[in-house]
């Protein structure tokens, strides 16, 4: 087989993905064991927190899950719980799709989606050119370790923890929330709009007493789909945009 | 509890694992509709906007904590600052504050 000089090996590309996946499972570690004090709360064993962290990789998606168990709710409402607060990876590996080598196998498209997350699409589409997988492979490698064993931990040691420590690691989500969708909004004052309107719209359905009956998850969707379709129908986007931000 | 965990994991990830492996696989073009495209755009900072407000303030022992957590979140978060650092600091705002209430 010919080897052109120029093109990283496959173990190279594997290992600028570890390298650069390395920051992100150490964040991934502190934020997941918060999320293993909430699995825990809803219910979960250790075991199960492991799962659910290796298989979804999502701390909004997995959180918002976590409540629904919590409540014990019907299953149709984890699917669309999931389905809302995991939209955006919809549009992350859409967005993948395009950086593809033309031919790409089926099994490599499957595995590059399986851990499209927050961070590690933005520093696979941070690369030049082509997205070789090997390069996600080696950034999951470590990332999703991170991620699947802080939560294995945070299950088993948040209760062990004073309660003002867990008071003070609860934040830990909401701040990772707040790092996703600030520099944006700052960046286009029409998403700044909507996150005001959302959080405006959220503290209204929590306390009036006209919605006293609706839970987290089903008001969640509602106002999904009716602040971003407004969203969509008075400002719609011309221009190719990205639902990203730098890593 | 009358629902089965496992099978709640198990609706989960599949739903997670569908919406992050079906648009690589089944998607060779790109998406045209304009409606969907900015509906999926705008999606994202919505869910976690209605997610994080007022239930951030919420989670902490008191409110007060949470409420400062979430001011200094907002302002380190607007400056462009890290992940770990944002969420780090929101931590470490809850524990001072509660210190002193």
């Amino acid at each position: 087989m010919q080897v052109n000089p120029l093109e990283k090996s496959r173990s190279q590309v594997f290992y600028e993905g570890v390298h650069d996946g390395i920051p992100i499972a150490l964040g991934y570690f502190v934020v997941s064991f918060t999320l293993g004090i909430a699995a825990k709360n809803a219910g979960l064993s250790p075991f199960q927190g492991f799962l659910a962290s290796l298989f979804n990789n999502a701390s909004a998606g997995e959180f918002a899950g976590f409540s629904v168990i919590a409540a014990d709710a019907p299953y149709l409402e984890i699917l669309l719980i999931t389905l809302v607060a995991n939209a955006r990876y919809m549009l992350m590996s859409c967005a993948l799709s395009q950086r593809m080598r033309p031919g790409t196998s089926l099994w490599h498209r499957i595995f590059v989606g399986f851990d499209v997350t927050d961070e590690l699409f933005g520093i696979s589409i941070a690369r030049h050119g082509l997205l070789d997988p090997f390069y996600c492979y080696g950034a999951y490698s470590v990332a999703l370790p991170g991620w699947a064993f802080g939560t294995l931990f945070g299950v088993i040691a948040g209760n062990v923890l004073p309660a003002m420590l867990v008071s003070a690691l609860s934040v830990a989500l909401y701040g990772m929330f707040l790092w996703i969708i600030i520099p944006p909004a700052k960046r286009d004052s029409i998403i700044l709009r909507l996150v005001a309107v959302s959080f405006a719209a959220s503290f209204l359905l929590t306390h009036a007493s006209f919605a006293a009956g609706i839970s987290f998850g089903t008001r969640t969707i509602l106002l999904t789909v009716l602040i971003a379709g407004a969203g969509a129908l008075l400002f719609p986007i011309k221009e190719k945009k990205e639902a990203d931000h730098a890593a | 509890m009358q629902h089965d965990i496992y099978i709640y994991l198990l609706l989960m990830s599949a739903m997670t694992l569908a919406i992050r492996i079906l648009p690589l696989v089944l998607i060779r073009g790109e998406i045209r509709n304009t409606f969907l495209r900015s509906f999926l755009y705008y999606v994202p900072y919505v869910t976690l906007a209605v997610m994080t407000f007022p239930s951030m303030v919420e989670a902490t022992k008191s409110p007060l904590s949470g409420t400062a957590a979430l001011l200094v979140g907002l302002g380190l978060a607007w400056r462009g600052a890290s992940l770990f650092c944002v969420a780090a600091t929101c931590c470490i705002i809850v524990f001072v504050t509660e210190l002193f209430l």
